[in-house]
């Protein structure tokens, strides 16, 4: 079994009997990546230097007490800043920013005693659900390197996939976790939002953005998440809720759990071996004395239309602090401060980045923010009434993460609208702010399929225990793409 | 010369005050003023990937408390919203303002001009950040950015269209500044910045209901300035209005050496700032027991002291008034009615060796050395004959200066009234002796010349000798 296959509390055995070292963990994790990162493309930076340096210290220091992720090598999105250790967001722009500052969820990791490995690729400032739109270069899917890892964070659910680190952090503002794990074959948790810090993730929509795990299984999962949930001063939309224990919820038992499929979300458009894959989940779950019903989402069309307003609208004011004035590249001899904006932005972003920066501008613009973003603001709260009436009657919602598997590289990005219905089950779940988990249940042609399940606010527990369950009789995890 | 009384002025103004915090608005940086550039900053102020603004709880306080000061409505609910533009001096991008839920709404103060009451409304009042201060390096190949006043918390607070003349614009904008002075929630100083005005001026014929076309006017940075600006653009608006001519909607900016106002940007240039509501920040959320708590820490306002100053120590009007203008005085007028009574003899020194000597030095009474106890224990020496008027002036001036209290100056110096009869009844001997032509000409019916006597005694006294008795000692002996 591989190094990283291993169960958390083995690996952890292993180190306290001394018959595993930090060093030797952090080891493998540059050796996989030397192996396979030349085919998937995963990691912009990597922090080997520093990761040694920490893996020793932690090695040295074999009395000190124990954090809950100790000597795990881990993969840190690059829109997730980190102190002294160059954060991109996959973008020219940024390519010579070091940050001055740590993140939230970056410092937590490391006081839950992770090794942070390097800074992974992802779709440029999270926007794009392929990884193409990387302006350093795509990754590739470990499963069939000819297709896309999903994105934005494809950088992070591909390492995890290749076994290059134990976890990795990714973020999801539209799908962003979910639908790159669904296509890489792991699990992606999407936090309730509000239930992880954003201070230090580089803002695309800030009503949307949240930090989670992505991980080889539900287990990690939680263990990755009760290491970096909870309040935080620092930002002000953090929520100040109790953190219960999540590996402790993972009891195996969804006896009585009430499971309600939206019926939108298994319709058109939905690729039928998808459905499968996901009809198929539901049979372990009746098995397993769960209960399930179809039930409607009825907004879930304008959730699309929805997301794009409102979360490129918050992009092109987040957006608009990359300059060149202060950090970040600046273009070279404008004219005057107006061509120094214009230069810079221009050869500083790539096309997706501006057809949104622009889409946001123009629904911000007077004369449109009635008709545009404040319509779209308010079929945002009819969304999250759906989900509330839905969670009057169930306990979880469960569907596909992704409506196919991956795509081919190169098939979708001169169609914008179509990569954008990529998320067309995913969205309408950040858009209610509420928690969901990708995890694998299959495999069409091939390639991943992810099962997506949907939990009440701050009922990450409940997510995490029927993901865990399902896990527990499926062996769809256990694959491993041969790379 | 134009007529410009052939037209109706009609101003609104702008008024940024900035709350004298300790930190800033957004983030912990110190908001002082005068540091070495970009020495108060952080990754949060200079707005760095990935940071995010926490709401300065006491800058909403004295947000609050400025709001009730000026009659206004505070919210329930409030919110904060970006307004996007581009440039040097607001690192985001945009700046963090309030749009449609400011905390406060519909106020109003009075001002006094010309012994008139006339009631201004205010608009609004809202709580945003400063923006950095750009210094833009002589030739023009260059601008600096000092990111220190970034994030420093600001009120903006926005009059109704309700002034009439410059006149008005300024004696509104030194009673606003009264108001938060007695609120002490900012220093307000025009010439460091931390009370800034904006004037909105348009022209229209005397019962036209319609307002003109107006200009914003920008760069006034005193209180003259203000007044002087306007009413240079009163001028310039009547001008092209009787010639025929149409006022263009503009931004136009008042240099004060120049004494001119020039166009700085049309309204087609004016920018859209996409206002929104900032997803990083909660709704503010403004309960009664809040309220209450901040409304009890305000004090007693300027127009209300004036009312106690005329009912109760039966200051005039105009007195009380200018008193009141200032906190500092009013509250140097307080400590001198701690060592006496004589309230009107207190207004009395204010108002005229005190102002005359703050005009003349260009100081404020916190700059100067002399405390109420002083006056008020000067007054009391007055009163007992310890020293004359005259002396007083004397031991004021040395007040004003050395901050030393009466009876010191007096006794280091040897200023004590004479008030011994015998001591004066021998100076008044020897200067009749000594001025016998005077004499005669008073005892001849020219009264007037007991004046030059009595100047003669106090003059031999070296100003010592207590004036009633002079007059009094001299008259008897020519009248024997």
């Amino acid at each position: 079994m591989a190094l990283f296959d291993k169960r958390l509390q083995d690996v952890h055995n292993e180190l306290a009997a001394g018959k595993l070292s930090a060093a030797e963990l952090t080891d493998a994790s540059f050796k996989r990546i030397a192996e396979t990162d030349g085919k998937i493309g995963a990691f912009l930076t990597l922090n080997e230097e520093s990761a040694r340096a920490r893996a020793a210290g932690l090695d040295r220091d074999a009395g000190a007490e124990k954090g809950l992720l100790h000597a795990l090598p881990a993969g840190i999105k690059d829109n997730i800043v980190t102190k002294g250790l160059r954060t991109t967001c996959a973008s020219q722009f940024l390519s010579n920013y070091n940050p001055i500052y740590d993140s939230t969820a970056a410092s937590k990791l490391r006081d839950a005693g992770a090794v942070t490995i390097g800074k992974l690729n992802m779709d440029e400032f999270a926007m794009g659900g392929s990884n193409e739109n990387s302006s350093f270069h795509p990754v590739r899917n470990p499963w069939n390197t000819d297709y896309v890892p999903g994105g934005s964070s494809g950088g992070s659910a591909a390492s995890v996939a290749a076994g290059q680190v134990y976890f990795a952090l990714g973020s999801d503002t539209g799908g962003s976790i979910r639908q790159p794990a669904s296509y890489c074959g792991v699990v992606g948790l999407k936090p309730t939002y509000g239930l992880v810090s954003r201070f230090g993730l580089v803002a695309f929509a800030s009503s949307l953005d949240a930090i989670g795990p992505l991980t080889k299984n539900v287990e990690d999962s939680a263990y990755v998440l009760q290491a970096i949930a909870g309040h935080d001063g620092m930002d002000s939309t953090s929520a100040n809720v109790a953190i219960p224990d999540y590996v402790s919820a993972l009891t195996g038992d969804v006896k009585g759990l009430r499971i309600g499929v939206p019926k939108e979300y298994m319709g058109q458009g939905i690729d039928p071996k998808v459905k499968e894959a996901v009809l198929a989940a539901l049979k372990v779950y009746e098995g397993l004395g769960a209960t399930w019903e179809e039930v409607s989402l009825p907004h879930t069309e304008y959730a699309v239309a929805t997301y794009y307003l409102l979360a490129s609208s918050e992009a092109s004011s987040n957006l608009a602090r990359f300059d060149g004035v202060r950090y970040g590249v600046r273009a070279d001899n404008p004219d005057n401060l107006i061509d120094l904006y214009r230069k810079s932005r221009s050869q500083g972003f790539g096309d997706e980045v501006k057809r949104r920066i622009m889409l946001g501008t123009y629904a911000l613009s007077s004369g449109y923010y009635d008709a545009y973003y404040l319509k779209a603001q308010k079929v945002r709260t009819l969304i999250k009434r759906d989900f509330d009436q839905a969670f009057e009657n169930f306990d979880l919602l469960l569907g596909p993460t992704a409506p196919t598997p991956a795509f081919r590289i190169g098939e979708q990005i001169g169609d914008p609208l179509t990569m954008y219905l990529n998320d067309i089950v995913t969205i309408p779940v950040s858009l209610a702010g509420v928690p969901a988990i990708s995890v694998p249940c299959g495999f069409a042609d091939g390639l991943p399929v992810g099962l997506q399940l949907i939990g009440k606010a701050f009922d990450e527990a409940t997510v995490l225990r029927a993901a865990h369950a399902f896990e527990q009789h499926t062996d769809h995890h256990k694959a491993r793409p041969q790379l | 010369m134009t007529e410009y009384n052939s037209y109706e002025t009609v101003i609104g103004l702008e008024v940024h005050v900035e709350l004298h915090t300790a930190s800033k608005i957004f983030c912990g940086c110190s908001t002082s003023f005068g540091a070495p550039p970009n020495t108060h900053t952080c990754p949060i102020c200079l707005g760095h990937p990935g940071v995010l603004p926490v709401l300065n709880r006491q800058a909403v306080e004295y947000a609050m408390k400025a709001a009730m000061a000026l009659n206004c409505t505070v919210a329930d609910i409030s919110k904060f919203d970006r307004k996007n533009y581009f440039y040097p001096d607001s690192p985001k991008a945009y700046q963090i303002s309030q749009f449609d839920q400011p905390i406060g709404e519909n106020g109003w103060i009075d001002i006094e001009v010309n012994g008139e009451t006339k009631r201004i409304g205010i608009t609004r009042l809202h709580l945003e950040e400063d923006a950095g201060k750009l210094t833009h390096v002589e030739g023009g190949f260059a601008s600096l950015v000092d990111f220190n006043r970034v994030g420093t918390p600001l009120v903006e607070i926005v009059s109704e269209p309700d002034l009439r003349t410059p006149e008005e614009a300024k004696a509104y904008l030194e009673k606003l500044r009264a108001i938060m002075q007695y609120c002490d929630v900012s220093d307000v100083k025009m010439e460091e910045g931390s009370l800034r005005c904006d004037a909105n001026i348009s022209l229209r014929p005397w019962g036209q209901e319609k307002f003109g076309t107006r200009a914003e006017l920008k760069n006034m940075n005193s209180f003259r300035g203000v007044q002087r600006g306007l009413e240079y653009e009163q001028m310039r608006q009547a001008d092209i209005l009787d010639g025929g001519g149409t006022v263009v909607q503009e931004t136009r900016r008042w240099d004060d050496s120049q004494g001119k106002t020039f166009s700085m940007r049309g309204k087609e240039e004016s920018h859209d700032y996409r206002y929104f509501p900032d997803p990083d920040l909660v709704r503010l959320l403004i309960d009664n027991e809040w309220k209450e708590r901040v409304r009890a820490s305000i004090p007693e306002l300027p127009d209300a002291r004036q009312a106690r100053y005329t009912s109760e120590y039966g200051l005039p009007a105009y007195d009380a008034g200018v008193i009141t203008s200032s906190k500092k005085l009013a509250d140097f007028f307080e400590e001198s009615l701690a060592y006496t009574n004589d309230a009107k003899s207190v207004s009395n020194w204010i108002m005229g060796d005190l102002l005359a000597y703050l005009n003349q030095t260009g100081k404020e009474i916190d700059g100067v050395a002399i405390t109420g106890q002083g006056l008020g224990e000067m007054i009391g020496l007055l009163e007992k004959g310890t020293i004359s008027g005259k002396i007083a002036k004397t031991v004021f001036k040395e007040m004003l200066e050395s901050g030393k209290l009466p009876q010191q100056i007096v006794e280091e110096q040897g200023l004590v009234q004479i008030s011994d009869e015998g001591a004066i009844q021998s100076i008044v001997e020897k200067v009749v002796t000594a001025n016998p032509q005077s004499v005669e000409d008073y005892r001849a019916g020219k009264e007037k010349a007991i004046g030059f006597l009595v100047g003669q005694v106090m003059k031999e006294s070296r100003g010592k000798a207590n004036p009633g008795l002079v007059n009094k000692l001299l008259t008897d002996y020519l009248n024997r």
